[in-house]
């Protein structure tokens, strides 16, 4: 058993040059009425250019809190970073000036959320937002700027770019809202895409559309895309590795093909099994036991503990740290081994 | 881990076959919404077609599922089979007597042996009410159900039968999660004995980890008190698991008909085709040989359909005959004798029968 | 409605409701009701305190002035006429030579009895009228919605210039009836409103699926969740009724003498600014604390019942 150095990571990338970003030993606490909420609790994850990283993770997870410290749009207060580093491009976000990240945000990484409505702002045409970009980033004309707008809107194949481009967001379905989300986001072509269940609030059908796009785009631009999801489903068709979190903490890493054949975590491996499957029609599905825990008061140890089927004593003492494995995989879980085994 | 819920090739399961008398006939069910203008004199200019033409058995004991994406009228059937909402025309049968229509006494009645579970736990349960006022309050509406001193007991075994503690009873909604809420908003649907419960996506708000355990639960009341579902939700692979028998809807109108594998795996209308290889497989190695059909366009906006076939303007195999003529939803003539899975009711033109 | 939510699924939770449920095995405090838990977040507002503290002390002595003044506010002697401050009659005299201090504590009577009742009648009136009209919809509420916009359209300062004119009254009564009159069409607007919102609820929708009758659903489903934002606006309302009476008698067709009112002695005492500051300041300044100490508590109950803003 390997205890690998916090900081590399079971993601470390195999290539020798620094991740594009790089998230270390994140701590981020809320406070609430209850108490303070340990939201996010140590969490390392890195992404390099033209990978896709997924994270997965109930509500909850601190999964978007993750991604709200990422991006600096996290409410402070409530919130608080106590600890850690965010490298992007190596250099640490966190200790920026607020001019040198704003200089960052949406140009060098862009954010995609789920609800593109709530999003978008409803009284201004979408050409004028997507416009807006090239307009205040780039010193563009308003002429210029329009027909780059509906370069991009062509770009995210939305139909009859010209004619709709005066159109307001409301104007355009949950699917289409979500390309023009897409559109500004890549409007400034950045390096870093994070994007927090882009496709959940649509439809099955529109939602392989939109994901096929975004996986498109991000191989044209070999950009990095950290995508955020409950989803095990879309993470398996997009993803190249994937961070499973649980109660603000990794607790499992893994290249997407091996996670789905052999989980080193209990709670991967729970959540793989409560999948319904055809071979088990008619048998009681299987399912995690308990609720997520509340995060003013985390149980000691491993988070995860009173769900575990496998919890020992141990497990209600010490916090696992993340065990390397396997070559690129990592399972923060003292009994690793037995969970991979069988 | 390798066998997804979808494409696994599992042992055909036998097609359910519907035992009996149907316990609910839903026949040419018809809601639409009209559109108006005008604050005072209203004036029609329009209406939205929910739903448009829908009809269905439910069978004593069984579970239903109808799947379809937002807008395609799947909830507003839930609200009409409950009588929630007044249907436009047609009729809903419950033991042969037209639900549709009743008012007063009699729909009070109807109601004791339908109930419902609703989609969002936070807020289907009244904030100022205690949990137990809450469960208690099918019993204080029909009084006959339950004697009055018996009533607090009931409501604890009623907790204790959806797996939460009754000594929970004097708490407020908002103490629980998502998940204990949806156990309370059953136990409230169970409370008066009922025979059908219309379960309107009752998972699709909660956690992953939970869901598994409200599917469980709702299994396991099925065969404690004989109870017939009809479960609407988007989740394919939830719905194929619980269900019997499953129907596909599309734009007010069900495209599709038939027991889980003749839908899963001989599905013969395009759009289920679609719908189907659109749900993201949790297999990572599927995605290189997975065929997947990538539907253009949105779903057409419900206040003004397509003519003929729903879903022409979006079919790979649309034909000039499909904007012309509605398909019935009737069994293939091509498959009718050929004994297969295929052979199941399909409202399409060129039905035709793929193999998962 | 088509069934918009149909693709609602499962959101992360947002920042401030990290803490994500509670579970009820592992919570030792009482159980709490949504009343309870605005009585536990007001109980640590010291500007609640203040404000109540205020309006307890303005009741009291609107309904017993003896407490704290034992003057008459109708025994004037000419000639103390706008006497300053002496001993036994802090506040000085006014030009009648009335004691200033006695007429600011019996001039409370006035304020707050229009104040409360006021309000009662505008929140009994418009809750009922407002909330049927959103409960049952249709021509009922087309028709009391297009009559509180003509309500709405009149400038209540002129109507009640013109109305109590016209009736030549000047009691509390009359003054309270017009507020009742002008006053209803705010909080109906806001009681449909929320019915309304609490109507779509799916409890609503549930209670029915039970065969919940219209008494049912309206008393124990609707009227406890739509309450909130009335009572909210009711109480800032409560200060503004006061703040108009006063400017209704100051302009001479509110309260008349010998009535006693702050605004009556705010009137004329304006006339006397240079002279005699004093008459204006003592009954402008209660006029002001009590408008404030209302609005305040409003403040308050609206943070405390307004979940969206925890």
């Amino acid at each position: 058993m390997t205890v690998i150095d916090e900081t590399a990571g079971a993601l470390a990338p195999a290539a020798p040059a620094a991740p594009l970003l790089d998230v270390r030993d994140l701590h981020v606490e809320f406070r609430t009425r209850d108490g303070v909420a340990k939201a996010v609790n140590g969490v390392n994850y890195s992404v390099n250019a033209g990978e896709t990283l997924a994270v997965l993770g109930e509500s909850g997870s601190g999964k978007s809190v993750t991604a709200q410290a990422i991006m600096g749009i996290l409410d402070m207060p409530p919130g608080r970073i106590t600890s850690g580093e965010i490298l992007f491009h190596g250099k640490d976000m966190l200790t920026m000036s607020g001019e040198e990240r704003r200089k960052i945000r949406g140009r060098k990484i862009a954010m995609i959320f789920q609800d593109a409505l709530s999003a978008l702002n409803p009284v201004l045409s979408v050409g004028y937002q997507l416009g807006e970009m090239f307009r205040v980033h780039q010193g563009m004309s308003r002429k210029q700027a329009k027909l780059k707008a509906i370069e991009l809107m062509d770009r995210v194949r939305i139909p009859a770019a010209k004619e709709r481009v005066n159109d307001y967001p409301h104007q355009f379905s949950g699917g289409m809202r979500q390309r023009i989300m897409i559109a500004m986001a890549l409007a400034l072509e950045p390096d870093l895409i994070i994007a927090d269940e882009p496709t959940t609030a649509l439809d099955v059908t529109v939602q392989a559309q939109v994901m096929d796009l975004l996986a498109e785009l991000q191989r044209e631009f070999t950009m990095g895309l950290i995508l955020i999801t409950h989803d095990l489903g879309v993470v398996a068709d997009v993803a190249d590795k994937i961070a499973v979190m649980y109660a603000g903490r990794i607790v499992e890493t893994a290249p997407v093909h091996e996670i789905y054949r052999r989980p080193a975590h209990p709670y991967t491996k729970g959540l793989l099994q409560s999948i319904p499957r055809l071979d088990r029609k008619g048998q009681e599905l299987y399912a995690i036991k308990g609720l997520p825990p509340n995060l003013t008061r985390i149980p000691s140890g491993c988070a995860f503990n009173p769900r575990c089927p496998m919890a020992q004593d141990v497990c209600r003492t010490d916090v696992p740290v993340l065990h390397q494995v396997g070559p690129g995989r990592g399972s923060a879980c003292h009994f690793w081994k037995e969970t991979l085994g069988d | 881990m390798t066998d997804s819920p979808i494409t696994a090739q599992g042992p055909a399961a036998p097609a359910a076959a519907p035992q009996g008398e149907p316990i609910l006939q839903v026949r040419n069910l018809v809601k639409h919404f009209p559109l108006t203008q005008g604050i005072l004199f209203k004036k029609q200019i329009g209406a939205v077609k929910a739903v448009d033409g829908v009809s269905f058995d439910l069978y004593r004991g069984e579970t239903l599922g109808i799947v379809g994406e937002s807008g395609c009228g799947k909830s507003t059937v839930a609200k009409l089979l409950m009588n929630l909402e007044q249907a436009t025309s047609g009729e809903v049968f419950y033991k042969g007597q037209d639900i549709t229509r009743l008012s007063g006494r009699a729909l009070k009645a109807v109601r004791r042996n339908i109930q419902m579970v609703f989609q969002d736990p936070y807020t289907s349960l009244n904030p100022r009410m205690t949990v137990g006022d809450i469960i208690g309050e099918p019993f204080d509406i029909h009084p006959e159900a339950a004697p009055k001193g018996d009533r607090r007991r009931r409501v604890r075994e009623l907790l204790d039968v959806v797996g939460l503690n009754p000594e929970y009873i004097n708490r407020y909604p908002h103490q629980f999660s998502g998940g204990q809420r949806q156990r309370i908003g059953i136990a409230r649907g169970l409370a008066l004995n009922p025979e059908i419960i219309i379960c309107d996506e009752p998972v699709s708000a909660l956690d992953v980890s939970v869901q598994a355990q409200v599917v469980n639960l709702m299994e396991k009341l099925q065969d404690e008190f004989g109870l017939s579902y009809v479960f609407i939700a988007h989740d394919l692979s939830i719905v194929r698991h619980i269900s019997d028998r499953v129907g596909v809807m599309y734009l007010g109108r069900i495209a599709e008909i038939g027991s889980d594998a003749e839908i899963y795996e001989h599905p013969t209308h395009p759009y289920t085709q679609a719908l189907l290889s659109a749900v993201p497989v949790p297999d990572p190695e599927a995605r290189e040989h997975r065929e997947r059909i990538i539907l253009s366009g949105d779903v057409p906006s419900p206040a003004n359909p397509p003519s003929g076939c729903r879903f022409r303007t979006r079919c790979w195999k649309a034909q000039d005959r499909c904007a012309t003529e509605t398909p019935l939803l009737a069994i293939p003539e091509r498959f009718a004798d050929s004994g297969t899975l295929a052979a199941h009711e399909s409202a399409c033109h060129f039905a035709e029968a793929v193999s998962y | 409605m088509p069934d918009m939510t149909d693709s609602q699924s499962l959101v992360d939770a947002v920042p401030t409701t990290a803490a994500g449920p509670v579970d009820p095995s592992q919570q030792r405090e009482k159980a709490r009701s949504l009343w309870s838990d605005a009585w536990h977040d007001l109980s640590r507002k010291p500007l609640f305190y203040i404000s109540a503290l205020v309006i307890v002390f303005l009741v009291v002595i609107a309904i017993w002035p003896s407490l704290i003044a034992s003057g008459d506010p109708l025994a004037c002697d000419l000639s103390k006429s706008q006497m300053g401050p002496t001993s036994g009659h802090p506040f000085g005299f006014d030009t009648q030579g009335c004691d200033v201090y006695t007429r600011v504590v019996y001039g409370a009577r006035a304020s707050v009895s229009v104040g409360m009742f006021s309000t009662l009648g505008v929140t009994v009136l418009g809750s009922l009228l407002g909330g049927l009209a959103g409960y049952f919809g249709g021509w009922w509420d087309a028709i009391l919605s297009r009559i509180s916009d003509i309500f709405f359209g009149i400038p209540i300062l002129l109507g009640g210039v013109v109305f109590l004119s016209v009736i030549k009254g000047g009691s509390v009564t009359t003054v309270s009836l017009f507020m009742i009159l002008l006053g209803w069409p705010q909080i109906a607007r806001i009681a449909r409103g929320a019915v309304i919102t609490a109507k779509q609820q799916d409890y609503v929708q549930a209670a029915r699926a039970l065969g919940a009758g219209h008494t049912r659903l309206m008393l124990r489903h609707i009227a406890p969740n739509a309450l909130a934002p009335v009572i909210v606006v009711a109480t800032i309302a409560l200060g503004t009724y006061i703040s108009l009476e006063a400017t209704l008698s100051y302009l001479g067709v509110g309260l008349k003498p010998p009535a006693v009112s702050w605004g009556i002695d705010i009137s004329a005492a304006s006339e006397q600014i240079n002279n005699a500051p004093h008459m204006l300041l003592w009954p402008a300044g209660a006029l002001s604390v009590t408008v404030l100490a209302f609005i305040l508590l409003g403040d308050a109950v609206r943070d405390a019942l307004d979940p969206k803003l925890r």
